[in-house]
């Protein structure tokens, strides 16, 4: 029974993630019409954030340590600390809610520079050239990663307050092995706020109401003489915020490496797909299902039934979503219908 | 449909295919050079170098582990050339190289790329044989790789020395006469750390072990059972984790119910860090099972890796091939030219790789020539010291080196980014020994030398 | 225009790409890529390529799973070699059947969508091969090692005809001639002439052209009363046996089948090259596989030590500063070189290289009218959008 409830509580924990990176896909697949190969790279960025701007709260003075002659052994003490002292080794220890700030400037700007440089002369050629385009440049974006930061994952730990985890059994009157890690339970309720916010944003606001409007169709919002090009490069940016800011929550439980865009490019697919591409509701749903159906999977139990079942799950869904039901669970009848 | 593809297929086709068979059959000996002079592959003759090929992951996962292989085998080359401090070449004994290269040849080398991948790898590895001409092949961070290349080696005709390679297949049974491997495997790891634990932890403990779900992964996890059982610690549930899962959650929190006390991860690389990181975060080190603390271990540590896990392996044990903060000669011989060179110290992939170059390099200046089949027997048995790892045997039977195995601890209080592990324990080789037909490395065969004419 | 010119045409199309291919250990040797296993992988990428090219340059559908048939027909070599002869033409036979079987059933499921939605599940069946193949199945695929050759394998028909001499494994042969080096390059390369020939067929063919036209406009073929769904069947599994047959002979010149074979980032590969050379285009997908292949072998080994012999010629003071230009792009850098010149190809050359070549060549030549060994005759590249 807690071994259930606790597989539960990871799949709703790992959907929230699933729907938070995906989201941003399907929102510029949606508005722009466009497969954005590169969203994990955006991804991998937003993570490169956090990573950046710890290793900047570090920059440190180097003491060099006597006792090693023949190579650069320093003793490090992060300038911060020696002007602040206290103060400073708190903010070192706040590095990725910090990120989080830091992150959105950032990827908007990544973001807005991204579709009028490249995407946007894309919108009109076949989905296969987007997706080669973008895929050929998420090989740069990754490629120039790993020349600044290596190849090997960089650890970027969360605050020391929330680093342990949370005893969720005792709360709620159950057993006390119950447990689970402040910081994800922090992700869950931050991705369930973002997609909330970019929710209210596009349901409540005017922007929202002339994007919403112009998914359903361009050529007509374009000639009541709104500039909707401008309200899609605005869009992609968005997307690109929401990848961004995915990425950098995630770094303390995966520490980041450069190729962890490529990982989740095709779990992000498969997620947009079965929840119906361009449809916000349906990616919400479907991370939170592949979340959930990827936990149970990994039970041993379930594994013993059918071997290798937790190897392929999310893309045995995939397959049969699309040909069950090939508009996805929320997707808009006739959106990439035959 | 098929009437339309073979429609003209008997005229025009026949004529065509016979013609290029004949320009096929005849063609191939214009290119073939110096296919009657040697006696072996790529033999230098009386050319003025040597050329060594070193294959190492330059992009991938591995990527930086290769690169440090690489400035590892940079600076050997450069130490056999008889140039710089010399590094090990001063500890090394017995030794024949006298610092003028290999048999009055200057060493180069070529590099390449594996990719971490077979195919990769064998591309590679078959670029530098047929094309840069190649005595010897070394290099590589998996198994998967290793084995694939030390059988590509095999038939070609040149001497493969493994570098990163830690699964007994590599001298089990996929073992060949051509191949040669330094580093240490998952069986002398589950060897060594098992009196380790139980000198730390005791005989009752319950042990979870999560498996990445591929052949090292599973030879790794038999070892640890067999030597964890072996001093009397039950075996909770093995559970395999698909290679790459990232997120490790839903495998981690059912170790939270199943009242084992200790969690082994036979995990490497990304896998070992995610999975680390992610464990601790789950509080299992702050548990109490069983009255016991809740403990985790890593059989197979690698610094390099493990920087990428922080604070996460503090005094969690693992084993590994070598360290560089190790105080004999060698080690520090080698730490020092290193260190000199790069501004920072080597990691056990280039300890392995530079201590693989020179011994090969030794041994054909010991057989007088770089005769895979004179060089092989030069290596078989081979005993020597001062490379860092204490006295050290080429074993004959599987061309596998038996030395002392560290025991190590992730730091409590590291004093610079490179600190992160401490020797705990050097585990002597009797310890780590095994017979040659032990039931996890039996089925192999080295089969003969060959020379690749 | 094509029919009229269309026999002699492709007759000197047939004898350029004859000579090139044959004499190709010549001309590739100033660019140091004359040696047998490049020259291998030139050939078998060129065929993987090219049947690639059949199912997305004439269909427009974009399979990211082809790497499996890749894997299956390495796989079905391999165990030919291990179970029954050592001769490769039963292996390259079991390879094809076994590639186009499984390119039957995973076809007939994905053809049943376009678009994306047919990438999709593509890449799903290829993620599925791959890491079952790496773990669960490594009975039959030998898992992260890969399947390789034993000297205890049971070679059931060459033990037949001669008690086996245990002088190592015995390498693979057609009739006798050794399958490495040359001589396999020389295989390699009929056997990619042979295909060739095939696609140069296909193209020409009322198949070919039905297959462009439910490319061009697959829903104005259907009101006309017609059903794609067999023709592109068709060219799912021709293109799956192609996929086949050349993973046969990386088994054939290198005996190892291994799981990565499968990986979607494998079947991008195939995608980069088909585009890179020119999709749709006859000759392209051979010149991608081998502008792909060049840079994974030859770019990937440039080392700082070698670039500065290779820079030699120039003056002291710039050789410094173009190797420190250079110097990210090659070596271990190759993949970012790699993925810059994929990105401006799609850009600015949607027809690729072959298209590149073509431009040029009608810049100098822009009156005279040659036949032009390379450029299509299948109009294509920036067609309009698929499946909407």
């Amino acid at each position: 029974m807690d071994a259930i409830f606790l597989q539960v509580l990871n799949g709703l924990d790992k959907g929230g993630a699933y729907a938070l990176i995906a989201l941003g896909l399907t929102l510029v697949f949606g508005t722009l019409g466009v497969v954005n190969f590169a969203h994990g790279a955006l991804f991998m960025l937003g993570a490169f954030c956090a990573v950046s701007v710890q290793s900047i709260l570090t920059i440190s003075q180097k003491v060099r340590d006597e006792s090693i002659t023949f190579f650069e052994a320093y003793k490090e003490i992060p300038y911060l600390e020696i002007w602040w002292g206290e103060t400073g080794s708190i903010i070192i220890d706040y590095a990725v809610p910090i990120s989080i700030v830091v992150a959105i400037p950032v990827m908007l700007l990544i973001g807005l520079a991204m579709e009028r440089g490249l995407i946007r002369h894309f919108y009109k050629r076949t989905h296969a050239e987007q997706i080669l385009v973008t895929f050929g440049l998420a090989i740069v974006v990754q490629e120039i990663i790993k020349a600044n930061f290596g190849a090997n994952p960089i650890p970027v730990p969360a605050p020391d307050i929330v680093s342990g985890s949370a005893n969720i059994g005792t709360w709620l009157g159950m057993s006390d092995t119950i447990v689970y890690p402040w910081w994800r339970l922090i992700y869950f309720v931050f991705s369930l706020t973002v997609i909330a916010a970019v929710f209210a944003f596009l349901q409540l606001t005017t922007f929202g109401m002339v994007v919403r409007a112009g998914m359903r169709n361009r050529e007509m919002v374009g000639l009541l003489g709104i500039d909707i090009q401008r309200k899609f490069t605005i869009v992609f940016g968005l997307g690109a915020v929401v990848a961004g800011v995915a990425g950098a929550m995630y770094t303390p439980m995966l520490p980041p490496d450069y190729h962890m865009g490529m990982d989740f490019l095709v779990l992000s697919f498969v997620v947009v797909v079965v929840g119906g591409m361009g449809s916000l509701g349906g990616a919400v749903a479907a991370g939170f299902l592949l979340g959930l159906l990827q936990s149970f999977a990994a039970m041993n139990e379930i594994k013993s039934l059918i071997p290798g079942i937790d190897q392929i799950i999310i893309y045995l869904v995939a397959v049969i979503i699309i040909l069950v039901r090939p508009r996805g669970l929320f997707g808009r009848e006739g959106v990439m219908e035959d | 449909m098929s009437k339309i593809i073979t429609s003209k297929w008997s005229r025009r086709g026949v004529l065509k295919a016979g013609a290029v068979t004949g320009a096929a059959i005849s063609a191939p000996m214009f290119f073939t050079r110096n296919a009657f002079a040697a006696e072996f592959l790529n033999d230098p003759g009386s050319a003025a170098n040597v050329t060594f090929g070193f294959n190492v992951p330059q992009t991938g996962a591995y990527a930086d582990e290769g690169g440090d292989e690489l400035r590892a085998y940079q600076l050997a080359v450069k130490h056999i050339n008889g140039e710089g401090d010399g590094g090990m070449m001063n500890t090394m004994k017995p030794i024949s190289l006298s610092g003028s290269g290999v048999l009055g040849k200057k060493v180069t080398y070529v590099t390449g790329d594996t990719q971490t991948k077979s195919d990769a790898a064998r591309a590679s590895a078959k670029r530098m044989i047929e094309k840069d001409g190649v005595t010897m092949v070394t290099g590589g961070s998996s198994s998967g790789v290793a084995i694939a290349v030390q059988s590509l080696c095999q038939e070609a005709g040149v001497i493969f020395m493994a570098g990163l390679t830690h699964s007994n297949d590599t001298t089990g049974k996929d073992k060949r006469r051509n191949g040669f491997r330094h580093f240490f495997n998952a069986y002398m790891s589950g060897a060594a750390l098992g009196p380790v634990l139980e000198k730390n932890y005791g005989n009752e403990r319950n042990a979870y072990h999560l498996t990445a779900d591929y052949t090292w992964g599973w030879t790794q996890e038999a070892s640890m059972i067999a030597s964890t059982e072996n001093i009397g610690w039950k075996t909770a549930a093995t559970v395999k984790t698909p290679v790459g899962a990232g997120d490790f959650s839903q495998f981690i929190t059912p170790v939270l119910n199943s009242g084992a006390d200790t969690l082994i991860l036979n995990h490497y690389g990304k896998d070992m860090i995610n999975s680390l990181t992610q464990a601790v975060q789950f509080g299992l080190r702050d548990k109490q099972v069983n009255g016991k603390d809740f403990t985790i271990v890593v059989p197979l540590y690698s610094r390099l890796m493990a920087q990428g896990a922080g604070d996460n392996v503090k005094g969690i044990f693992g084993s590994t091939n070598w360290h560089w903060s190790l105080p004999d000669a060698g080690s520090q011989a080698f730490v020092k030219s290193f260190g000199a060179e790069y501004g920072f110290p080597p990691s056990q992939a280039a300890h392995t790789c530079y201590v693989q170059a020179l011994l090969y390099a030794d041994a054909c200046e010991r057989a007088g020539t770089f005769m895979p089949s004179e060089v092989i027997k030069q290596l078989e048995g081979y005993k020597f010291d001062g490379m860092g790892n204490g006295p050290t045997e080429y074993r004959a039977e599987d061309h596998q080196c038996f030395k002392d195995v560290l025991v190590v601890k992730g730091k409590e209080n590291p004093s610079s980014q490179f600190d992160v592990l401490e020797v705990v324990e050097v585990t002597p080789r009797a310890q780590v020994e095994y017979k040659p037909d032990h039931e996890m490395f039996a089925g192999g065969d080295l089969g003969p030398a060959n020379n690749g004419v | 225009m094509m029919k009229q010119t269309s026999a002699t045409k492709d007759l000197i199309i047939m004898l350029v790409f004859i000579a090139a291919v044959l004499t190709a250990p010549i001309w590739l040797t100033p660019i140091g890529a004359n040696y047998p296993d490049l020259l291998q992988k030139f050939a078998i990428y060129g065929i993987f390529a090219i049947g690639f090219n059949i199912l997305f340059g004439l269909t427009g559908y974009l399979s990211f799973g082809h790497a499996v048939f890749l894997g299956i027909g390495s796989y079905a070599a391999v165990w030919s070699f291990k179970l029954l002869t050592m001769n490769i033409l039963p292996a390259i036979l079991f390879a094809v059947m076994w590639s186009g079987l499984f390119s039957v059933i995973l076809g007939y499921i994905s053809l049943r969508r376009s678009g994306i939605y047919f990438s999709i599940l593509t890449l799903a069946f290829a993620q599925m091969s791959y890491n079952l193949a790496y773990s669960v199945l490594t009975p039959i695929t030998n898992g992260e090692t890969g399947l390789q050759l034993r000297l205890a394998d049971p070679r059931y028909i060459d033990n037949m005809f001669t008690k086996a001499v245990s002088e190592g494994i015995p390498s693979t042969n057609l009739f006798g001639i050794k399958m490495s080096g040359y001589s396999g390059f020389y295989f390699c390369a009929v056997v990619l002439i042979i295909c060739f020939w095939i696609s140069l067929k296909i193209f020409r063919s009322p198949f070919g052209l039905t297959l462009s036209g439910i490319k061009s406009n697959q829903h104005r073929m259907k009101y006309t009363g017609f059903n794609p769904r067999p023709y592109l069947l068709a060219a799912f599994v021709i293109s799956g046996m192609y996929a086949g047959l050349a993973g046969a002979l990386l088994a054939v010149t290198d005996p190892l089948a291994g799981a990565e074979r499968m990986q979607w980032t494998a079947s991008g590969e195939v995608v980069l090259m088909t585009i890179l050379g020119g999709l749709g285009t006859l000759i392209g997908p051979v010149i991608g596989a081998g502008v792909i292949k060049y840079f994974e072998n030859i770019f990937s080994s440039i080392g700082d030590q070698n670039l500065f012999e290779m820079l030699s010629w120039l003056p002291e003071g710039m050789q410094s500063i173009v190797a420190y230009v250079i110097s990210p792009f090659v070596g271990s850098g190759w993949h970012l070189t790699l993925g810059l010149v994929f990105m401006l190809i799609v850009i600015f050359l949607p027809g690729g290289l072959v298209s590149g070549f073509s431009k040029l060549a009608s810049t100098f030549r822009p009156k005279k009218k040659t036949p032009q060994p390379v450029a299509s005759t299948v109009s294509n590249a920036s067609g309009t959008k698929e499946g909407e």
